[in-house]
Formats: C-alpha cells, sequence, structure tokens
C-alpha cells in the first residue's frame, strides 16, 4: 500500500468514525426529544390548566399553581433583571468601554454566566430566606434575577458596541448630550440585538430548578403573594417525576414539555429577530 | 471572435472549449475557454474583478470541489488526459499542480514543518532526506538564510512576504510541474512583492506558473504569455510583449490603457 | 438641566456595574461566613473525610466532592470524543443541506433545561442501566452519562464554533499540496483551533461541575465512595439540592454553606481557566 492509499483509508476510517459518533451524538438528544413530545402530548389536558395541584388519585388536579407561579417569578425576575443588566451593559458599551474595570467587570459576568445556579440559590436562602424565616417568591426572583443579570449585560454590551461609532460621533457634533445619544441613538440602533438577549435570558432563567429548590420553595395552590412560597413549573416537575404515583409522573411529563416548548419558542423567536435584522 | 495565438513551444495543459458555473448559478460562469499554457513559461491572467480570472485558476487544481454544486463542462487537458473529469485522482493532481494563495497561508506548525508537509504526506519519512529537501526548497525560494536559524520557530512569526516565500517554498518541495498563483502579492508591500516577482522569473525555467494578477505591470513584468479575460470569457491570450504594445482585440486596448477596470 | 441628567445617567450605569463586582464579593463573602461554623469544627477533616452523619453532628464532604470530580470526570470521558465528531461533522463534514438544520437543532437542544434531562435519564435510561449491571440502576455511572448528554449540546456548538474560526484558505493550501479531508482536520484546523478547542471544552467542564438537576435524579444521594461506580453515590450539588431544606441544625447548614463555598471556587476556577488562559486570544480576534 502507498502512502496515499494509505492516507485515503485512514481518511475514510476516521470521517466514518466521525460521522458515526456524530449520529450517535445526535441520536440520544432526539430520542430526548420524542420522549419529551410523545409523553408531553400523551398528558396534556384542559385540566392541567384550569385546576391546581391535589394528592394523587383526584380527577381534578392541574397545574394552574405552577404556571401562574412559574409567569409570576419569571415575569418579576425579568422586570428587576432586565433594566439593571441594560443599564450596566451601557456602562461597559459606552462609558467604561476599554478601561480596567470595564474589563474586570465583563470577565466577572462572564464567570457568573456560567456558575453553578445551585450556589446563588444558597446564597438567597442565606440573605433572605434566614431573615425572612420562610421560603418566598421573592427570594426566587432575586435568584432569577441574578442568574439573568450577566446574560443580559453581556449582550447588552456586545450590542451596543456593534452600533457604529460614526453614528455616535454624527449625533454628539448635532450637540446632543451623551445620555441622549444613547437613549435615541445608541439603543434604537441596537434594539433588535438587546431584545434578543432578552429573550434568551428569559428562556435561560425559565428552565432554572436548582436556585429555586430552597428560595420559592412549592406550593401545591395557587397563590399571587410573593411573600409566601410560591409553585413553580420547574420545582413541580421535579417534585412530581420523583413521586412514585404515576398521574402525579405523568403531570410532571405535561410541565416539562410546557416549559420546553416555551423555551424553545423563546429561542426561535430570539434567533428570528436577529436574522431579521442582519437580513435588512 | 477571441484571438488566441498558438504557442510554438511544448504546452502543459491545453483548455479546450472549458466552461465552469458555480452551485446555483442560472448560467456559466466560466464561457467556452480555449487556451493553450506553455510549459516552463509563464501565462499571466488579468482582467478587472469579477471577470473570472481567479476562477480557471482554481479550476487546474479542482480547488472548486471543496465546494458543492460546482460544475465543470469542456476538458483541461494535462499529461494527456482530462482533468476536470469526475474519476480525476485529486490528490495526485494537486501534487502535480501546487497552488499559492492571495494570502500568506503559513500552517500553524514550525518553519520545517510547514515545508516537510507536502512531502510528509507523500509518505516520505527518511530525516536526513526531508532535511536536505526542506533546505533545498528554502533556498530555491530564496528564503533559506533569513531563516535556517529557526527552523523548529512557529512559522507565524515571520513577516508577511517571509510567509509567502515559505508557502512558495512549501509548494516546490514537493516538486510539481505547474504552480498557480492566485493574486500572490496583494497583501505585500512593494519590497516583498519584487522579491515574489523575481521568484516567479527564478522558477519559470523548471515550472510552469500561471499567474492570476490585478497589476497589469506585475503582469508585464513576468510574464512570456498574457490572457485578459473579460465577463467569464478569454478576449486575447498573447505574447506578453505583444499584448502591452500591440494588442488585437479592442477591448484589450482599452482595458489596458485603463478606460475600465 | 440636560447636564444634571447626563451625569446621572452616567453614574447610575456605573452604579449598577460595579454593584455586579460587589454582588459577586457579597456571594463569597456569604458563603463564607455560613460556612465559618464547619469549618471551625472541622477544619480540614471536612475536606478529607467521607463521613457524612447528620445525627451524630459529624460531617465530611469527601464524598460529595469526590462525587463531583468523578462524575464530571466520567462526563468528560464520555462527552468529548462524541462532541468533537460532532463538532468535525459539523464543521468539516456535512454537506450544507445539513450543516445548517443540525447545528441549530444541535444549538437549540442547548437550550433545553437540564431538569427535562434529569427527568429522562430516571425513566427511560435507569432502567437500561439497571438491565445491564444490576442494582437499582442509580449512581456515579449513570449520573456521569446523562451529564454527558446534557452538557454534549454546548459542548459541540462552541468546539465547532472554535474550529469555524479556521481561514478557508488555510484550509485550501493543505488541499493544494494533496491533503485529504482528515490530513486537513488534524494537521490544520485543530491546531489552529487548539486553544479555542480546549477552553470550550473546560467551560462545558465548568459547567458540568455545578449541573444539579441533570444529576439529582439519578444519582441517589448516598455519601460513600464506592470503587463500584453503578453504586449510588452523591456530589456536592446532589447534596446540597436533596439535603438544603432538610437541614435541622446550625452545623448541618454550615457544612452545606461550606459544600456550597468549595462548588463555588471549584467552578469559578475551571471557568476563570478556560475564559481566561484559553480562550482570550479567540475572544480579541473577534
Amino acid at each position: 500500500m502507498t502512502a496515499i492509499e494509505k492516507r485515503l483509508l485512514v481518511n475514510k476510517i476516521v470521517l466514518g468514525l466521525s460521522s458515526l459518533s456524530a449520529l450517535i451524538g445526535i441520536g440520544f438528544l432526539f430520542w430526548i426529544l420524542y420522549v419529551l413530545v410523545a409523553n408531553g402530548i400523551d398528558a396534556i389536558n384542559w385540566n392541567i390548566f384550569v385546576f391546581e395541584g391535589a394528592p394523587p388519585g383526584y380527577e381534578e388536579s392541574g397545574l394552574r399553581q405552577a404556571l401562574i407561579g412559574q409567569l409570576l417569578l419569571v415575569g418579576v425576575a425579568t422586570v428587576v433583571g432586565v433594566p439593571l443588566g441594560i443599564l450596566a451593559g451601557t456602562y461597559l458599551s459606552e462609558y467604561g468601554q476599554k478601561s480596567k474595570l470595564a474589563e474586570i467587570i465583563r470577565d466577572i459576568s462572564d464567570i457568573m454566566m456560567s456558575a453553578p445556579s445551585i450556589v446563588i440559590g444558597s446564597f438567597v436562602y442565606a440573605i433572605i430566606v434566614l431573615p425572612m424565616g420562610h421560603f418566598s417568591g421573592w427570594a426566587g426572583v432575586v435568584a432569577l434575577a441574578i442568574i439573568m443579570i450577566p446574560i443580559i449585560l453581556r449582550t447588552t454590551d456586545d450590542m451596543l458596541q456593534l452600533v457604529p461609532s460614526t453614528l455616535r460621533e454624527a449625533a454628539f457634533a448635532l450637540g446632543a448630550p451623551k445620555y441622549k445619544v444613547i437613549m435615541q441613538v445608541v439603543y434604537r440602533g441596537a434594539k433588535a440585538g438587546v431584545l434578543t438577549g432578552v429573550l434568551l435570558g428569559i428562556a435561560r432563567v425559565s428552565g432554572e430548578t436548582a436556585p429555586l429548590l430552597f428560595t420559592s420553595f412549592n406550593d401545591n395552590f395557587l397563590n399571587y403573594d410573593l411573600n409566601e412560597p410560591m409553585a413553580s413549573l420547574t420545582v413541580t416537575m421535579f417534585n412530581y417525576a420523583t413521586s412514585p404515583y404515576e398521574e402525579w409522573q405523568k403531570m410532571g411529563w405535561a410541565a416539562a414539555f410546557i416549559l420546553s416548548m416555551f423555551i424553545l419558542s423563546l429561542n426561535i423567536l430570539g434567533r428570528l429577530i436577529l436574522l431579521k435584522k442582519k437580513g435588512r | 471572435m477571441a484571438t488566441v495565438i498558438d504557442i510554438p513551444s511544448e504546452k502543459a495543459i491545453e483548455v479546450n472549449n472549458f466552461s465552469f458555473t458555480y452551485a446555483g448559478a442560472s448560467s456559466p460562469n466560466l464561457k467556452n475557454i480555449s487556451m493553450p499554457i506553455a510549459k516552463n513559461a509563464v501565462t499571466a491572467l488579468i482582467g478587472p474583478s469579477g471577470c473570472g480570472k481567479t476562477t480557471l485558476l482554481r479550476s487546474f487544481n479542482r480547488m472548486h470541489d471543496l465546494y458543492p454544486g460546482n460544475r465543470y463542462d469542456g476538458k483541461i487537458v494535462f499529461e494527456g488526459r482530462n482533468i476536470v473529469e469526475s474519476k480525476e485522482d485529486l490528490i495526485n493532481l494537486r501534487i502535480k499542480i501546487g497552488m499559492i494563495f492571495q494570502k500568506p497561508t503559513a500552517f500553524p506548525m514550525s518553519i520545517f514543518d510547514n515545508i516537510a508537509y507536502g512531502m510528509r504526506l507523500q509518505g516520505l519519512k527518511n530525516k536526513t532526506e526531508l532535511a536536505d529537501r526542506v533546505e533545498k526548497a528554502l533556498r530555491d525560494a530564496a528564503i533559506w538564510d533569513e531563516v535556517k536559524e529557526r527552523l523548529r520557530h512557529d512559522a507565524n512569526g515571520l513577516s508577511g512576504g517571509q510567509q509567502q516565500r515559505l508557502c512558495i517554498a512549501r509548494a516546490i518541495a514537493v516538486e510539481p510541474d505547474v504552480l498557480l498563483f492566485d493574486e500572490p502579492t496583494s497583501a505585500l508591500d512593494p519590497i516583498s512583492t519584487r522579491g515574489i516577482e523575481k521568484l516567479v522569473m527564478e522558477l519559470r525555467d523548471r515550472v510552469t506558473i500561471i499567474i492570476v494578477t490585478h497589476n497589469m505591470q506585475q503582469a508585464a513584468r513576468v510574464s512570456d504569455y498574457t490572457g485578459f479575460m473579460y465577463l467569464g470569457e478569454l478576449i486575447e491570450l498573447n505574447k506578453t510583449d505583444e499584448m502591452f504594445v500591440t494588442p488585437a482585440e479592442k477591448l484589450t486596448q482599452e482595458y489596458i490603457s485603463g478606460k475600465f477596470g | 438641566m440636560t447636564l444634571l441628567i447626563d451625569k446621572l445617567f452616567a453614574n447610575a450605569t456605573r452604579f449598577v456595574a460595579v454593584a455586579i463586582l460587589l454582588l459577586v464579593a457579597w456571594i463569597f463573602t456569604v458563603l463564607f461566613q455560613h460556612s465559618t461554623e464547619a469549618i471551625a469544627a472541622f477544619g480540614f477533616d471536612f475536606i478529607l473525610q467521607d463521613k457524612w452523619a447528620p445525627n451524630l453532628e459529624k460531617f465530611g464532604g469527601f464524598a460529595a466532592i469526590a462525587g463531583s470530580v468523578i462524575s464530571t470526570f466520567l462526563a468528560m470521558l464520555f462527552a468529548v470524543p462524541v462532541a468533537i465528531g460532532v463538532a468535525i461533522f459539523l464543521s468539516e463534514i456535512a454537506p450544507a443541506k445539513l450543516k445548517s438544520p443540525v447545528g441549530v437543532s444541535i444549538e437549540l437542544l442547548a437550550a433545553i433545561p437540564s431538569v427535562i434531562y434529569g427527568m429522562w435519564g430516571l425513566f427511560y435510561f435507569v432502567p437500561i442501566i439497571r438491565d445491564i449491571f444490576g442494582g437499582l440502576g442509580i449512581g456515579m455511572l449513570t449520573a456521569g452519562i446523562i451529564l454527558a448528554i446534557m452538557i454534549l449540546p454546548f459542548m459541540a456548538a462552541v468546539t465547532r464554533d472554535a474550529m469555524n474560526t479556521t481561514p478557508d484558505i488555510l484550509k485550501e493550501s493543505a488541499y493544494a499540496l494533496g491533503a485529504t479531508k482528515w490530513d486537513v482536520i488534524k494537521d490544520v484546523v485543530i491546531p489552529y483551533a487548539k486553544a479555542g478547542i480546549i477552553g470550550s471544552l473546560i467551560l462545558a467542564l465548568g459547567r458540568a461541575v455545578g449541573e444539579t438537576m441533570a444529576v439529582t435524579f439519578v444519582m441517589g444521594n448516598v455519601h460513600k465512595i464506592s470503587l463500584d461506580i453503578t453504586a449510588p453515590a452523591t456530589s456536592i450539588p446532589v447534596t446540597l439540592a436533596n439535603e438544603f431544606t432538610e437541614a435541622d441544625t446550625d452545623l448541618y447548614f454550615s457544612s452545606l454553606f461550606e459544600l456550597a463555598l468549595i462548588l463555588m471556587v471549584m467552578s469559578f476556577v475551571i471557568i476563570a481557566l478556560a475564559k481566561f488562559y484559553f480562550l482570550r486570544r479567540t475572544r480579541k480576534v473577534k
């Protein structure tokens, strides 16, 4: 066998192996997706949206408390986290720029983006749950907001930096003060990108379970008061899935399906917004 | 309608009614090109941006095959066979027809390993022979004196001009019959450009060279024959001396006098 | 007036930005403060002892720490070759028609919450392990595999991104010398993107270390080091998830906080290593 023939053979073998591993990896992932969709569709019915949690065996049992709790927790966390993230991102891109302080903040938020979320949960437990004496929706909100802020901050920073500096200079040349340049020119130019960042941030915290386990905890009944423990889809899913009751496990799959569809839609929407912007 | 002179000396390649279509294009991007390439001489391809000169160049070593959906029609005859047929052995073809790119493309490895790369691909393992041939290639590319002390250093530490000569050394180390130059000096300063041009002229005794250039003076300085292309067609192939003094085609005349391009 | 608003706005942004630094410092401080009792009671034994007996007020974190390390190691062992295979497939092999749909679905799968991977593992993978190895089917091996599957999409996507930074012209040069696809991958793409690839893998490692929900279902939370990787075990996140709401004494709490602190430091160091040592260069280039 000549050297070239040998190389061609090795090439075939390695490329085959690589394609095979890709097939295995992708196969596993689609298996999970299939399980999720099949179980989810099987488990979803109208009751889930109208009834609250009930002991196993009850006909009238649903996920209403978890759905509403989830919306409240994620919604309030978004209201808290997004403005803070955008403000901090604005500082990095428009004021701090390449300064040492700005670079340190960038690095630290990069690390925080991958920090273990369960540790954030224990931190919030220490600063909110312990002093309050009980679990609460607010504690969950704070935990989610802490996870969200670095994501919003980094995308805002990146997206604002994409706005051409000539645009800023043109506005300054008309005599506009800096805050107006930022509000009216920079934000407008980066709108789509920042919005995508916000959507991805919401998607990311929507799937968080670990930081809620001992902050917002869980509740089997519908509750709008953030001072009280509050149900979420994720924690409910965890509790139901690990329970021995088949009805509860089924409910867990329903929760998993609803949550995944929500998160996937946000991700796809975010991509479409960016694509549309690029297309123009 | 095109003026294509015949070449008195031996031919390395003959392009015969050759067309090329990029993936997704509705009409051919190169149309019915016929031209001889003189052996051991320099043929320059000139023309305005988008005229297809680089597309034609990349057909000689079937670079277009790296991207799916491209189509060749007609013939490019090399060593008596049509090399754009799908059964062509691309690895051996590319060993015989080397290429130098627009930008220096030093691989992320040492200077020595860069030069040895092509020979190693062919299975050469003997250390002394490798070392000898690396030295010879570097000498031929007129860069030996600059790098002999640091053969084990990362090739990316060299200057742009040095890297481009390194790439030429890498290409000639495998002793190809044909070398394709795709605007080799477009990323270089004037002094480095001179060095590369000098090298092209030295190499022509042993290698057939086809060079695509944006720069008409460069074509006039280094080439024996020049082909002028426009909108995917070959308008004129002529002796370089004649092309730039008394072009046969009106379009060529307009281009070299700067009326468009 | 305009000047005042201008100043206020600038200071507001700076205040929030700096507050984020302070928040991180605060997290470390709070975790440390709440760990002091356990640190005072056990000292270094906390890291070295594996006896975890809440009823005896005896806490050694070794089993959880080792469990985190081992489960993550197993996950990397399974995930890295497959992720690199997927990345090579996506960046060099897949036909154009497949590249984008497969690539996007991998990225979307990276967005699926880890709790769902855990749930899938519990219901669909644990029985398989039980059939093959006997026993309960939950433990270190199962956790490692589920963790591997969970980080696979992220790992493959970032590794592919790193490989895609290799300029086409560099690859073409190798092909022009008669290289095969595999030659180009091993001699040009991987060496060129080396720092980015290693950084991406370590970043995924950092995520795996702190991952809770994918493994909590299938680990078993048993504070014991076993040579049998199919036996139930625990890790730091698993211990925290299972026991935080059960802890009834100050020392118990303090021990859990010390575990949280150790986990935070571990992941901080790993991620910082990936970001600053390996990925810095690629970021600057962009």
